[in-house]
């Protein structure tokens, strides 16, 4: 019997469509592509969370950081707030925090309740430096160089598996460049 | 008269599109809501961030009036908003190397089916000649249907 190649055409097309779904719907929409790696971290005017006092792209540099977009109101950010304090504590790296969309008074209030792992704290209310990283939400973390460029991004929770297995390598590795 | 018409129309219309460099505040208002519909809010996918109701939204409505206050055009805050972002953020993508297939898609997909169709219509029609056999076969028939017609 011979084979009619054109009776299978559907067939073919169906699962051609099969694949390109199952690619397509189990990628997470949330996580967009960062315009900014390998681009120095934007520059700044803002303040701290405690105090008026300014606070510049100058403050971040001299250290590998790792920078966290958080708000009391986050609730995802609870999640890896015992690791972040973890890293502060036993000064695997420096912390610095972006402080989104929230009132200093609740943001200091949050920061006495579950401790305060940040070397650095940037008050951002009105998503100024937020839009310039190109943020969608929080948590989001970013692992910046020596010299404010940015090498890493993550969307969402950092887990203690991202943070061993791909955060402190990069980090490790920065720290030998420089 | 009415080539003068148009000739009129192709020289000044334009010229009211420059004059617009320095827009009062409902302009400007326009002007914001304009981009704001093209620029996809990051937080609920779906939705521009003129409609949207998201705090970021919001910001990001301020970035855009800001932009144009500062005398940015409306290329520059879209862009600007683009740099930050990425394509992604833009309602309309743009054409370019990774999404011609995007827009060519339908296109393509017509014109190959009006191919097919094309094809399929002249096969049904086309006319085969009978062999040399086949037309003695059809002799022999008729020769007996004629010879006893019951």
């Amino acid at each position: 019997m011979k084979l009619n190649l054109k009776a299978l055409l559907p067939l073919i097309l169906f699962a051609g469509l099969i694949a390109a779904f199952a690619i397509g719907l189990t990628r997470d929409p949330r996580v967009l592509p960062s315009q900014l790696i390998n681009k120095p971290f934007p520059e700044f005017e803002l303040t701290g969370v405690y105090d008026n006092n300014p606070v510049t792209l100058d403050n971040l540099k001299g250290d590998v950081s790792l920078v966290n977009v958080f708000g009391s109101w986050c609730v995802a950010c609870l999640q890896e707030h015992p690791l972040l304090m973890d890293l502060a504590a036993t000064d695997q790296v420096r912390v610095v925090g972006i402080n989104w969309r929230d009132d200093r008074t609740k943001a200091q209030q949050w920061l006495e309740r579950h401790g305060d792992p940040y070397d650095l704290l940037i008050y951002d209310p009105h998503s100024e430096l937020v839009i310039d990283l190109g943020i969608t939400g929080a948590p989001e973390s970013f692992i910046v160089d020596q010299n404010g460029m940015v090498r890493y991004k993550h969307v969402g929770v950092v887990t203690p598996k991202l943070w061993k297995e791909t955060m402190l390598p990069i980090i490790r590795s920065l720290r030998s460049e420089g | 008269m009415r080539i003068l018409f148009t000739i009129f129309i192709c020289l000044f219309v334009p010229l009211s599109a420059l004059a617009q460099t320095v827009p009062n505040d409902d302009a400007l208002d326009a002007q914001a809501r304009d981009i704001g519909r093209s620029l996809r809010c990051v937080v609920c996918q779906n939705q521009s961030i003129e409609d949207s109701d998201a705090d970021l939204a919001k910001d990001m409505r301020a970035l855009v009036r800001t932009r144009l206050e500062a005398g940015d055009n409306p290329d520059e805050v879209v862009s600007f908003i683009r740099d930050r972002y990425g394509d992604y953020v833009l309602l309309k993508p743009p054409v370019q190397r990774n999404t011609w297939i995007l827009w060519a898609g339908p296109g393509l997909i017509l014109f190959a089916s009006v191919l097919l169709l094309a094809r399929r219509r002249t096969a049904r029609i086309e006319i085969v000649e009978l062999s040399q056999d086949e037309i003695q076969a059809l002799e022999k028939l008729r020769m007996q249907s004629r010879k006893d017609p019951s």
